[in-house]
């Protein structure tokens, strides 16, 4: 193995994980980037969703390729719930009180996850399409790991398109802008939240389905750490700016890569790495790498 | 002035019954704090399931009746503390069995030293556990020795002239462990440098590409990667993913199913050492617990539940012996423990509290775990 195909694979590896960070924090941005609510239970709805996606498989007789889109719709239901129960009504009590709230809502979700599916990991079924390895000049790609960034850039256009040009996607960017506005101007509020809440669980359990594929270990807790990284890769890109998000997703992914194949001795610091690039860009640049300045209103 | 009446007598009627309660049947408690959920929540479970069946075969003792409280351990050392000083604080147990995992284990040591009470480690390997604390005892053997059985196998019957380790460095056992097979496989191939690579990774991680990739660059003949089963399950798929062929060796937490169902056909010819096997029962009492375990579960017993069985029953045997439920009686009966006739093996417990026993290897072939051979101590 040459110097050169062992930067490559490392390299791999590293758009292989990022695209994974970036495909969860799309789904954390959007909600944020609408409703100005960081929804820390993101990350256990993206463990519901794999779940969820785990019992489609293996306790009915429906196709998993059939399962990766069912399973994401009942999550954005599951989300659409959450948002009814947990933050409506709040929405006009201060963020803060919202924001614990959400903190709320995940332990919730957690410990639901650890009764209804017990303490011990279950395996995910890899369907067998996605599970075998394709070798390119000593570079060693998973097939999965060719799909996820695929399926991150897919849903990045996609969800560009959809906010920028349809109406929905307009009411939502005016919802971002002012509530009571919007709702003079003919919005109906509630709809286009639950409409956002649906699209960010959806997002959050394909994000799961993904991670399930490639790392096929299920947990109640799984959604944590994925859950903090990817709300430090939507932060370091610019919070409510999915581009932004993906490419936040990108430099933790291939940034962790990096540190544990160059620098072995910091391995452990591995985690710490992602909090280590949120301070920095807090400091140095707090509204993220493509961020919008937010000027005071006076 | 009626209701006052009426609640003075319900006091009085409910201290009576307490009291009356506590001179007759006051059952004796024994404490268990294990992992039920996180990173190691098999082999927690596995483990209380071996003491669950050996309370119902052996629920009373001195005419008292015994009473286990499990308490979640959550695979976190903080917890595992938490958990240990709510036993004996709150429960007031007599004695305590637990943890799956050395890390867990020591981190209840200081409390259970200080505080006095007795604790049996079913399956913690790390050497540190037991040493220089005269209450922790343990069933089962110790790293220097499992550390070695594997580098003898890998030199021996792989015929490895090189290895490469992959370890967890948030968890003793790992490090441990990984530490007694460096210093082993270099004596015995003689080459210092026939270590080419000690990489590491943190409990948790999901991704080991990297450090893969670094291990595939130096070519070893053999990779030792003691950790949990499910990371080590991952990071041997994510192995054959990156198209490393040599085979994997690892240690006694490797018996899991999750181990076979998370790493599928990438854990293939995985060899580990391990405590027991229902392949090969070593004592009468082996073969009463697999009976009684298949009753019970309709399944072939594992070594986890083996060992928690064994730690029951040898506390059980030796408040016997002492014929006192008193937690300094009990340790100084365990301090003299010889010969003891468990599911796993005889037990004799040496000077620091660890038992001296005879290895498993086993093979996962077909899906399954297979037995290979028993190593007897050096």
């Amino acid at each position: 193995m040459g110097n050169l195909s062992m930067f490559l694979q490392h390299l791999t590896n590293g758009i292989s994980l990022g695209s994974l960070y970036a495909l969860i924090a799309i789904g954390y941005t959007m909600v944020y980037g609408i409703l100005r609510l960081i929804n820390f239970a993101h990350g256990d709805i993206f463990m519901l969703g794999v779940y969820l996606t785990y019992f489609g498989i293996l306790y009915t007789s429906i196709p998993w390729w059939l399962v990766f889109v069912i399973a994401p719709a009942i999550t954005g239901i599951i989300g659409l719930f959450l948002e009814k129960v947990c933050y409506k009504p709040l929405r006009d009590s201060p963020r803060i009180t919202i924001l614990i709230s959400a903190i709320g809502a995940s332990f919730l979700l957690q410990n639901l996850g650890i009764v209804l599916f017990g303490g011990r990991p279950r395996a995910f079924p890899v369907p067998r399409v996605l599970n075998h390895v394709v070798k390119v000049r000593g570079v060693s790609i998973n097939v999965i790991t060719f799909i996820i960034p695929v399926v991150t850039i897919l849903l990045l256009v996609g969800l560009t398109y959809f906010i920028t040009k349809t109406k929905t996607g307009m009411a939502m960017r005016a919802l971002s802008r002012d509530y009571e506005t919007a709702s003079l101007m003919g919005i109906d509020i509630n709809k286009i939240i639950s409409i956002t809440f649906f699209m960010g669980s959806l997002l959050a359990a394909v994000g799961g389905i993904m991670w399930g594929a490639r790392y096929p270990q299920l947990m109640p807790l799984m959604g944590m750490m994925p859950g903090l990284k990817s709300f430090i890769a939507a932060v370091v890109g610019g919070i409510g700016n999915i581009a932004g998000a993906v490419a936040g997703g990108f430099i933790l992914g291939l940034g962790e890569i990096m540190l544990v194949a160059l620098l072995p001795r910091l391995t452990g610091y591995r985690d710490a790495f992602a909090f280590v690039v949120l301070i920095i860009i807090l400091l140095v640049k707090p509204s993220g790498l493509m961020g919008q300045r937010e000027t005071e209103k006076v | 002035m009626k209701r006052k009446i009426g609640l003075m007598l319900l006091v009085l009627v409910v201290a009576c019954s307490s009291w009356v309660g506590f001179a007759f049947a006051q059952p004796i408690k024994i404490g268990v704090f294990e992992p039920m959920t996180g990173p190691s929540a098999a082999g927690g479970e596995m483990t209380v399931e071996g003491i669950e069946l050996a309370l119902e075969m052996k629920g009373e003792v001195l005419g008292r009746e015994v009473q286990i409280i499990v308490v979640d351990n959550k695979s976190d050392k903080v917890e595992a503390a938490n958990a240990v000083s709510r036993l004996i604080e709150r429960d007031q147990v007599v004695a305590i069995i637990g943890s799956y995992g050395s890390s867990l284990s020591m981190a209840a040591g200081d409390i259970v030293n200080k505080a006095k009470v007795p604790t049996v480690g079913c399956s913690p390997t790390n050497p540190l556990v037991t040493l220089n604390n005269d209450y922790y005892f343990r069933v089962c053997f110790i790293d220097p020795f499992q550390g070695t059985v594997m580098a003898n196998y890998a030199v021996n019957e792989l015929g490895a002239k090189t290895a490469a380790v992959i370890q967890d460095v948030t968890q003793d056992y790992s490090v441990g462990l990984s530490k007694y097979f460096i210093d082993a496989f270099r004596k015995l191939t003689g080459d210092p440098n026939s270590i080419v690579e000690v990489s590491a990774y943190n409990t948790g991680d999901q991704d080991f590409t990297a450090q893969l990739t670094n291990v595939k660059n130096k070519q070893p003949d053999v990779i030792f990667a003691p950790g949990n089963y499910g990371e080590s399950a991952l990071l041997i798929r994510q192995a054959r993913d990156l198209g490393i062929e040599v085979p994997f060796l690892g240690g006694d937490t490797w018996e899991a199913p999750e181990f076979l169902s998370i790493g599928g056909e990438a854990v293939e010819g995985a060899v580990f050492s391990t405590h027991f096997t229902a392949e090969a029962p070593v004592t009468p009492e082996s073969d009463k617990f697999l009976a009684a375990y298949r009753e019970k579960f309709g399944k072939e017993a594992n070594a986890f539940a083996a060992l928690g069985y064994d730690a029951y029953m040898l506390i059980l045997d030796v408040i016997e012996k002492v014929g006192s439920a008193d937690s300094q009686a009990i340790r100084d009966g365990l301090a003299q423990v010889e010969g003891f006739v468990g599911a796993t093996g005889i037990i004799t417990l040496d000077e620091n509290g660890d038992a001296v026993k005879s290895a498993v290897i086993n093979k996962v072939e077909d899906g399954k775990f297979v037995y290979l051979t028993t190593v007897e101590p050096f």
